[in-house]
């Protein structure tokens, strides 16, 4: 296999881990106004992701880096040709992110309702847009011969892109939702599962009519390992709704982080060898060949990555162990 | 406005802005995990006191430096496109390393210190602030990595049309980073320092929690002290270094025309920029030489003579950076580093049978001097980037030539006045916390942080 081949995996990992870990605290934050009907509910809520937010926010970060180290022009073109909607979700993680220090550190109700206000917002557009990216990546964007975008803010936004985006906004508050229901306890724990099976079924709903759009708006059936994967998303899904209903919350909560993981792998694949599609001539998409960087830094970067991703992944999992508790009224920090 | 400018501004305005909250957390991390393991290693309260009021004033200052750092992560593709292809092979493996190896760390470890205070052993609890501190320290090393290679590149071979590395070890021990890096974390232990003794002072006045602000002040006056001299020494160095390295830039900041042996250092001068010369100036005969060459006589090239000679290399054009900007921006960062320097000193000797408490009129001076490091460290970077044009990368590429070629300038317009307007509001709300929870006693802050006084309201009501 060669480096680049293995870069372009480690990428879909790290979005993978982004969307599975992040995925929930943007869940989180999406059903903060829901759920959360007085101060101390949005308290309980805010506080199962207290500890771990910044944490899985830094997987988007390094993403973002590996982009840049491995496919410069991966990253020159998405970045420049996306700028717009690039923007907007850096509004949403800036004020997302200094709203969870800032809402409890005054006690002024019109104060924490503008952050909580903002958490909302902020988890709900980067919910939405990360899955309008990633649709763009796979339908194709207008990509001339010089590996430049050439086409404006609208051509981001086809209908398409934008289910994509109501899946994945779905699809991560369902996530939330179980997650939710093993860190939260009592009227709040109840309150959390019945909303997870509503949200539940509109996903499903939902995501089987993205994949349908898939098949007539991408290639992505052409790759087995992307249509292998997409079936397992689904598959995954409507098992965590079925555990869902049987009570085991647990495994629930792995179906739904199954079905986000699965999803990644599927765009990732149909992509493959590409890293974006140009809808104007087939052979103007990037890929992984033509974006990379020179194999010597591909050597360098792959000598950091395979030290330090196992010790990353070590203790982020031993942070959650720590916190593995359900959190109750006296752990509130937030 | 040109989409060129436009981004310039953007960069300037983000990154500025950005560094306005780096450096506390640079230092403030060392110094809260010093007051942490004083309180670990002899129990006493008043160490967990200071641990947690200064770990709070931490935490405000570290939410803003995180999320401004993620606009720091993706602008160079937005904005700077071209450069990010051309420089990408090597600009982009520090900023990967810098989020494995340090955002990593420091973001979970945060969240373990903070949350960790009754789940975690005492030791444990210890460690994860250490952690933090060495990986916000380790994260400036690797932007400055980068930073540096802008400066000065090293370990890389032109090919494919662009600049490739062909030396990871020439990439990480460029002689600039053993000036820069030192220089940039120094200044922020500084700023700590400051943060810390100006709040203390405030509190001294008003003979509040004496303990613990007594002990506050007396770490910071001894941290800024051994800092504060770091970052003047290093500075020096640094400058000595630059001279070889990037003459045009030291020749801008002095204002320094033509070749001159032995040259004179213009404490004060009114620039004439079109027409290269200095109306008047005030000279101190042989400084220039020294502070270049570490000797009174020797030569100091112009910017005249540089100017001809980058044409030479580089071809017709203008090679002068701003001036003015510059020589008034060194001016300032060293007047402002001065005065840093006479107040750690009058604090060390003021430190016996705690003088310092006696001394009202020196600690309002030192609440009124919190800004000083603020305006060092923003005037410091104004030098290094500033002085830098008009190239992005030094002698390889122009800043012209870096800037996204997609993305329109009414695009960046926009997104320029939304930075700024967010940027805005995030600074009101911050510089508010920071006075509420400055001025407040520790003994409140070391119970629960939250209050429960919001009760009821629904968010959609």
């Amino acid at each position: 296999m060669d480096l680049n081949i293995l870069w372009f995996i480690l990428i879909a990992v790290l979005f993978a881990g982004f969307f599975f870990l992040e995925g929930f605290d943007f869940g989180v934050g999406i059903l903060l106004p829901f759920l959360g009907k007085n101060d101390n509910e949005r308290r309980v809520l805010i506080n199962t992701i207290g500890p771990v937010w910044d944490g899985n926010e830094v997987w988007m970060i390094t993403a973002g880096g590996a982009i840049f180290a491995a496919f410069p022009n991966w990253y020159a073109t998405l970045f420049s040709g996306f700028y717009l909607a690039l923007f907007v979700i850096l509004f949403a993680l800036i004020v997302r992110g200094v709203a969870f220090e800032f809402r409890s550190s005054d006690s002024n109700p019109k104060w924490r309702n503008l952050w909580d206000w903002m958490i909302f917002i902020g988890s709900a557009l980067s919910a939405l847009l990360w899955g309008v990216a990633c649709a763009d990546l796979l339908r194709g964007v207008p990509i001339d011969a010089h590996m430049q975008f050439a086409g404006n803010f609208f051509d981001l936004i086809p209908p398409y892109a934008l289910l994509a985006g109501v899946s994945t906004f779905l699809l991560f508050t369902l996530h939330g939702a179980l997650y939710l229901s093993l860190k939260t306890e009592g009227e709040m724990l109840n309150k959390v599962q019945n909303a997870a099976k509503k949200i539940g079924v509109v996903t499903v709903l939902v995501v089987v009519v993205f994949a349908v759009m898939t098949f007539f708006e991408t290639d992505l059936f052409a790759s087995m390992v992307a249509t292998i994967a997409l079936l397992l998303c689904a598959v995954a899904l409507i098992l965590a709704n079925v555990m869902l209903r049987s009570g085991k919350s647990g495994k629930a909560f792995v179906s739904s982080a199954l079905t986000i993981v699965f999803l990644t792998a599927s765009i990732f694949a149909g992509l493959f060898p590409r890293v974006m599609v140009s809808s104007l001539r087939p052979d103007w998409s990037l890929t992984i060949y033509n974006a990379s960087s020179s194999p010597y830094t591909l050597k360098i970067m792959t000598i950091v990555a395979l030290t330090l991703v196992p010790i990353v992944l070590a203790y982020q999992a031993w942070s959650y162990w720590v916190f593995r508790k359900r959190v109750t009224e006296k752990d509130l920090r937030y | 406005m040109s989409a060129l400018i436009l981004s310039r501004l953007q960069f300037a305005v983000t990154t500025s802005y950005h560094f306005l909250f780096v450096p506390l957390t640079l230092g403030l991390s060392v110094l809260v995990a010093i007051m942490e393991t004083l309180y670990v290693r002899t129990g006493n309260e008043t160490y967990k006191k200071m641990t947690k009021f200064w770990g709070k004033l931490f935490l405000i200052n570290f939410a803003v430096g995180v999320v401004t750092g993620l606009v720091q992560e993706f602008q160079f593709g937005m904005n700077w496109s071209e450069y990010s292809r051309f420089m990408g092979d090597i600009f982009g493996a520090p900023l990967a390393i810098e989020a494995l190896l340090a955002f990593f760390i420091e973001s979970t470890f945060l969240g373990l210190w903070v949350f960790g205070w009754d789940k975690l052993s005492k030791k444990i609890h210890l460690l994860s602030i250490w952690l933090v501190a060495f990986a916000s320290n380790i994260s400036a090393l690797w932007i400055l990595i980068a930073n540096s290679f802008m400066q000065e590149p090293v370990g890389y071979v032109l090919r494919n049309g662009r600049a490739e590395m062909n030396s990871f070890l020439a990439l990480i021990t460029n002689e600039h980073v053993f000036y820069q890096f030192p220089h940039t974390v120094l200044s922020g232990f500084t700023t700590a320092a400051f943060f810390v003794l100006g709040i203390s002072a405030y509190h001294l006045i008003r003979k509040n929690s004496l303990e613990v602000f007594r002990r506050s002040f007396k770490i910071a006056t001894i941290f800024g002290l051994i800092s504060v001299f770091g970052v003047m020494g290093i500075g020096h160095l640094q400058g000595v270094h630059l001279v070889q390295a990037q003459p045009m830039k030291m020749a801008a900041v002095e204002a320094h025309w033509e070749t001159e042996q032995p040259a004179g250092f213009n404490v004060f001068a009114s620039i004439d920029e079109q027409n290269h010369r200095n109306t008047s100036e005030l000279k101190i005969p042989g400084m220039l030489s020294f502070l270049s060459y570490n000797n009174f006589t020797a030569e100091v090239k112009g910017i005249n003579e540089l100017q001809k000679a980058d044409e030479q290399q580089y071809g017709p054009g203008n090679y002068v950076p701003p001036v003015t900007t510059l020589f008034w921006s060194f001016r300032i960062m060293i007047a402002a580093g001065t005065i840093m320097i006479l107040l750690v000193l009058i604090g060390i000797f003021s430190l016996k049978n705690q003088r310092f408490e006696q001394k009202n009129g020196f600690l309002k001076v030192l609440l009124w001097a919190i800004p000083l490091p603020y305006i060092a460290n923003t005037t410091g970077w104004f030098v290094a980037e500033i002085g830098r044009q008009p190239w992005i990368v030094y002698g390889l590429q122009k800043t012209a030539a870096g800037v996204s070629t997609v993305v329109p300038a009414g695009q960046i317009l926009t997104t320029l006045i939304a930075f700024t307007l967010i940027y805005g509001v995030v600074a009101v709300a911050a510089v508010y916390l920071f006075v509420k929870y400055a001025k407040q006693s520790p003994d409140e802050i070391t119970a629960k942080p939250d209050e429960n006084v919001a009760k009821g309201a629904s968010l959609w009501t």
